[in-house]
């Protein structure tokens, strides 16, 4: 069964933190990156006691690397050589893919995760601002003391207000529809979701929804209860975003739906297929019924959640092939400062900075940003992209279909930019053990 | 490649000839599993020739029924692949036996590649490919292996030509619904 004191507990739980800080690595020599980690890996949570959520567990950090992270470390070649095409390349590499062109060019990112130096992440996560800002001292220390550890940059986050749910900086409610794992006691499917996924389409290792395991990365000791995991860093237009809104709604209630619209699902999380007329608030924070709804029956046209809206691209639900092939766990946060409701935009940057996580990269996260973020043609609709998170250049059109003439937004904005990415292979316990002995005994 | 302009304009047959080698040298889409070969008037598409395994046509035929009987009782089978048309020949050279499969669809086929190989699965009690000389045994678990073997079987056109030009099988289907409810309206208004 899932060994949950061996798999990161990253995509598997999540600890009852606020905040949290991202910092990218790059390692001079490869002693001094597995000295870093050596040091390190007391720290890494597993999933099996994060879970336990002990009031005193505290070990929340998070490790991965990049393909060139691995070679830093000492990785053999024929090790190398047994990932899959789309980890070896890189995001970078990867980016005409993933639809990162014009202002989503990696060469425009800002953050250093475009540059072949970038060779890991580590994640910080605390329950409070002072929390995080003495782990971030005791890891300043640390990597001074490694020698040869180079922090490339670093990214805070921390929940945006009203803090009583998840949502991002335009105010939709996040984490809503994320999938169940098979064999993990109290991860039910809520109700329309389908049924709980074998675990090997997210750990490496186990068998999926297609069968056995296989293609794995050698040896197995590093690949088994591993996870190939995508970074974005979206920047969020939030002053864009809001004029957008007062442009196509005269009225407060116009304007709420023109952003439910957009998304599929109304800010407060309530499914426009199950709420199309007004918002229920109480809809979209009930778990047991805020994702009870199909498209294919509930609403082939698209009357209520329009066929190119965010969600309905994200997982299409029944109105897509083999969709248990294609469904990730998403992590991350918000970060930058909120943007009070009435204030210009300040020229801040605020955005979510999050992580897909899944067993490969190229079946499901590249699948997800190349055919149902970025297709034009998704559903037939011509000319369109994600309205929140496609490649938006002001040329593409967002259509609402309405009785008796659908309307149609031309030259839409692009609502976000991608300021940063990389894909990242996030190792087991017992390989993050056996990264730190390379060059000792095997 | 015409522009977005004339790809609208479905009244106007068009044709495109096309380079040696299949591809716009300046404008090569990318994509997951390589190269997207072109959208011409006549939409996407392939034709794969293989050479068969010798003493396998048998297997052919009996996989057509198959295939032909499985649409017929599931008729969405194939609708992930957003297929116009479909042909599949054997023909002889030189005494060997070719396998010829030609599509015609809306979408590049790297995009659903997955789904295709999927559908394979479950549609083929046995595959057709497997009869096919260098098909990779291990295909129903290793989609970059199977979209390998079609990449390296494609047969580039260079020419293709579309009387109602990239005009996609939901729009045909539409644009007919649209013709039987008018034919219905108009017979209850007698």
């Amino acid at each position: 069964m899932l060994e949950l004191d061996d798999i990161q507990h990253f995509l598997m739980a999540r600890p009852h933190a606020m905040v949290a800080r991202y910092e990218f690595l790059s390692f001079k020599d490869p002693a001094a990156g597995r000295a870093w980690l050596s040091g390190i890996i007391e720290k890494v949570g597993v999933a099996g006691a994060v879970r336990a959520a002990s009031e005193t567990e505290s070990r929340w950090v998070t490790v991965a690397f990049t393909f060139n992270g691995l070679r830093a470390l000492g990785l053999d070649e024929a090790s190398l050589a047994t990932f899959p095409d789309e980890f070896r390349q890189g995001m970078v590499a990867r980016a005409e893919v993933l639809g990162d062109t014009g202002a989503n060019h990696p060469g425009n990112w800002i953050d250093q995760t475009a540059s072949p130096q970038l060779h890991a992440i580590v994640i910080l996560f605390a329950r409070d601002i002072a929390e995080r800002e003495r782990c971030k001292q005791e890891h300043k220390q640390f990597v001074m003391q490694c020698g040869g550890v180079e922090v490339l940059s670093s990214l805070d986050l921390a929940a945006t207000p009203p803090l009583d749910y998840a949502h991002d900086h335009f105010g939709y409610r996040d984490r809503l529809s994320l999938p169940a794992i098979e064999g993990l006691a109290g991860d039910e499917p809520t109700p329309g979701s389908g049924h709980a996924l074998k675990p090997g389409e997210f750990f490496l290792g186990y068998p999926d929804e297609n069968g056995p395991p296989n293609e794995l990365p050698k040896p197995e000791i590093l690949s088994r209860n591993g996870s190939f995991v995508a970074y974005r860093r979206l920047e969020e237009h939030v002053g864009a975003f809001r004029d957008f809104l007062r442009q196509h709604g005269e009225t407060p209630e116009e304007q709420e739906l023109i952003a439910a619209k957009l998304m599929g699902r109304w800010r407060s999380g309530a499914p426009l297929v199950l709420a199309p007329e007004k918002d229920d608030p109480a809809l979209g924070a009930d778990r047991q019924r805020n994702n009870n709804f199909d498209y294919g029956k509930m609403d082939p046209h698209g009357y209520a959640a329009p066929l190119g809206s965010h969600i309905r691209r994200m997982n299409p639900r029944d109105t897509a092939a083999n969709m248990n092939r294609r469904r990730m766990i998403r992590r991350g946060g918000t970060y930058g400062p909120a943007l009070p409701e009435g204030a210009p935009d300040d020229g801040v940057e605020r955005g979510i900075a999050s992580f897909v996580g899944c067993a490969s990269l190229i079946r499901q996260f590249e699948f997800a940003q190349n055919v149902w973020i970025n297709d034009k043609n998704f559903h037939e609709l011509g000319n369109e992209r994600d309205p929140i998170i496609g490649n938006q250049d002001g040329t593409l059109e967002f259509k609402i279909p309405k009785r008796p003439i659908r309307k149609k937004i031309t030259g839409l904005p692009s609502f976000t930019t991608v300021r940063g990415g990389a894909y990242f292979f996030l190792p087991s316990l017992k390989a993050l053990r056996w990264l730190a002995a390379l060059g000792k005994s095997n | 490649m015409p522009d977005k302009s004339t790809q609208d304009d479905w009244t106007k047959p068009a044709a495109v000839a096309i380079p040696k080698g299949g591809f716009f040298p300046d404008k090569v889409e990318q994509g997951r599993y390589g190269p997207i070969f072109p959208k011409t008037p006549a939409c996407y598409g392939f034709s794969i020739i293989a050479k068969i395994i010798p003493g396998r046509e048998e297997n052919f035929y009996e996989y057509g029924r198959n295939l032909a009987e499985g649409v017929t009782g599931t008729p969405d089978l194939l609708a992930s692949l957003k297929l116009h048309y479909l042909r599949w020949n054997l023909f002889e050279i030189k005494g060997d036996t070719y396998f010829q499969y030609m599509g015609i669809f809306d979408t590049d086929f790297d995009k659903y590649t997955e789904d295709a190989v999927a559908i394979f699965a479950a549609t083929g009690r046995t595959t057709v490919f497997e009869n096919l000389e260098g098909f990779p045994k291990d295909w129903k678990t290793n989609a970059g292996a199977f979209i390998k073997f079609m990449r390296d079987h494609q047969c580039p056109s260079f020419m293709e030509y579309g009387e109602y030009p990239y005009v996609s099988a939901d729009e045909i289907k539409k644009a007919l619904k649209l013709k039987a409810a008018f034919s219905n309206m108009l017979d209850q208004m007698q």
